[in-house]
């Protein structure tokens, strides 16, 4: 079977989108020099993090599953990553 | 002097290990609160999805009944995948069914309906609250605060799950290495229950679970599965950290090669996307465990690195339901005896080590070293291949017998034999 990308298998998801605060947040600087950016775009099954056109890491934390992947990945210093606010984020209706 | 507490026991995670060991609490006469930072129970969890139920019918008897379980799991396979051929073995047994051994679950619902056990039993459940940290006052956790509000307890059950982060955070607990953390993906394919009783041979209520290992997870060290559920079948795929972020591979790609590929896709065929999530795995098995009782705080669950893979089981749900019955077990005696340092709440640890969680966790301890061999992933698929297809591709050479057929499949594999035997020694002695 092949899968639609992963934007579109999100699609069906539900979230319950924090408009006002994101849960993550990446040291540019860090993430480069530790090939922490690297990781992080290749791990995440949600394909929250992507290249900018500048080289540095673009962040999608609305698509953001929460597994924490990311997080297990990052040098010290290079992601800060929280859980969303309370009943914020995605919501499986199955899981 | 200390504000009055709000409650005796504040557990963090409406999960199985939170929700289980808060109703057993709450049955016991303690005045517990359940935090869950999800909508509701269940709506941030992800499991493969089998349950291996017995612990479980220990705590509600009309568990097999009363719960929304998917299909009793009578039937194992499991497959050795290469590119384009793959060799399988099939167990059934109608006895696993009868005993309710295991049943496929779905957390979102599974939750729901423990989180409801446990407000039936007295349980104040808060849900969509987030707990930012423990509260913390001369080295003994005293509650938890939530935004600008605090509340306060006697223990504190920290039953947050795999990133483990109210004990992480409060310098409790190390980051786990690399090698002892793997993420799941998995999608959900609906799939109406007749196909699904036809394509898998099984009845209505009967289910099937799958274990595929090799080309799968493209020599990462991991694994996937396909479980049946009524109406939909669970696919997923393990992959280990330390392997994946060294082959640089992106996660998404091996997933979608695992799905594409043509005994998988006999599988799935003609189901529709329901759902697609991902989870963090324990791979670190007893030596993750780690410092599981502290002043005023335990442990428990996926929080307390209690997973298990023994390459055929990969459990998680019952190692959490027997925490949560040793953790409110070994609390409610530290309550009683007014002792809620770490020293009264070894209680816990005591009932967890005598339990089939510690002693299973204990017995397999040396499997997550037996399963980082490389070659389990990558070349005793194809071995396995070659030798069958010595036995099965007749085309009017002469045969061999079995014996020299496999030391000749060996001899032209790069596996060596003195590697095979001490693969299997290991194994033997692992598993």
């Amino acid at each position: 079977m092949r899968l639609p990308p992963v934007a579109e298998r999100l699609a069906g998801n539900r979230f319950h989108l924090d408009e006002d605060a994101s849960h993550i947040h990446v040291n540019q600087q860090v993430a480069a020099a530790t090939g922490t950016a690297a990781r992080i775009i290749a791990v995440c099954p949600a394909q929250v993090y992507s290249w900018a056109a500048d080289g540095t890491v673009q962040v999608e934390y609305a698509a953001c599953l929460e597994c924490g992947t990311c997080f297990a990945v990052a040098a010290p210093g290079a992601l800060s990553w929280a859980y969303p606010a309370g009943g914020f984020g995605v919501q499986f209706r199955d899981g | 002097m200390a504000s009055e507490p709000d409650f005796d026991v504040i557990v963090i995670g409406a999960g199985v290990a939170g929700c289980v060991t808060a109703y057993r609490l709450a049955e016991m006469g303690c005045s517990v609160a359940l935090i869950e930072r999800g909508e509701a129970p269940g709506s941030k969890n992800l499991s493969g999805g089998v349950l291996y139920c017995r612990a479980m019918t220990g705590v509600f008897p009309r568990f097999l009944d009363d719960a929304p379980i998917e299909r009793r799991i009578d039937r194992n396979k499991i497959y050795f995948m290469n590119e384009d051929s793959w060799v399988g073995m099939d167990y059934a047994d109608q006895r696993l069914y009868d005993a309710g051994t295991a049943v496929t679950v779905l957390r979102a619902h599974l939750d729901a309906w423990l989180a409801d056990q446990a407000e039936a039993a007295g349980v104040a459940l808060m849900c969509g609250v987030k707990v930012d940290a423990l509260l913390v006052e001369d080295a003994q956790v005293v509650g938890v605060r939530a935004g600008e509000d605090e509340l306060r307890c006697r223990v504190v059950v920290a039953a947050d799950g795999v990133n483990s982060f109210i004990a992480r955070d409060a310098g409790l607990r190390p980051k786990p290495a690399l090698s002892q953390q793997a993420v799941g993906i998995k999608a959900l394919i609906g799939m109406d229950s007749s196909t699904i009783e036809e394509r898998f041979g099984v009845a209505a209520d009967h289910g099937v679970a799958y274990a595929l290992v090799g080309d799968c997870s493209q020599g990462v060290g991991g694994g996937g599965f396909l479980y049946t559920n009524k109406q939909s079948l669970s696919v997923g795929l393990v992959l280990r950290l330390d392997d994946l972020v060294a082959s640089g591979m992106r996660s998404v790609d091996i997933f979608d090669h695992m799905m594409a590929h043509p005994l998988v896709d006999s599988l799935v065929r003609g189901g529709d996307l329901i759902e697609y999530g991902c989870h963090l795995v324990n791979e670190g098995g007893h030596a993750m465990m780690g410092q599981i009782v502290h002043n005023g705080l335990v442990l428990v669950g996926d929080a307390a690195g209690l997973t298990l893979n023994t390459g055929l089981t990969v459990r998680g749900m019952d190692l959490a339901t027997g925490s949560g019955i040793a953790a409110a077990e070994g609390i409610s005696q530290a309550l009683a005896a007014d002792d809620v340092t770490a020293t009264g709440l070894a209680a816990y640890q005591k009932a967890l080590d005598a339990s089939f969680v510690g002693q299973d966790m204990r017995t397999y301890a040396k499997a997550p070293r037996f399963l980082e061999n490389g070659r389990l992933y990558t070349a005793y698929g194809p071995l396995l291949a070659d030798v069958m297809r010595s036995v099965f591709a007749l085309d009017t050479t002469p045969r061999r017998r079995l014996l020299p057929t496999a030391r000749a499949a060996l001899k032209a594999s790069d596996v060596r034999v003195t590697q095979v035997i001490a693969d299997a020694w290991e194994g033997v002695r692992a598993l």
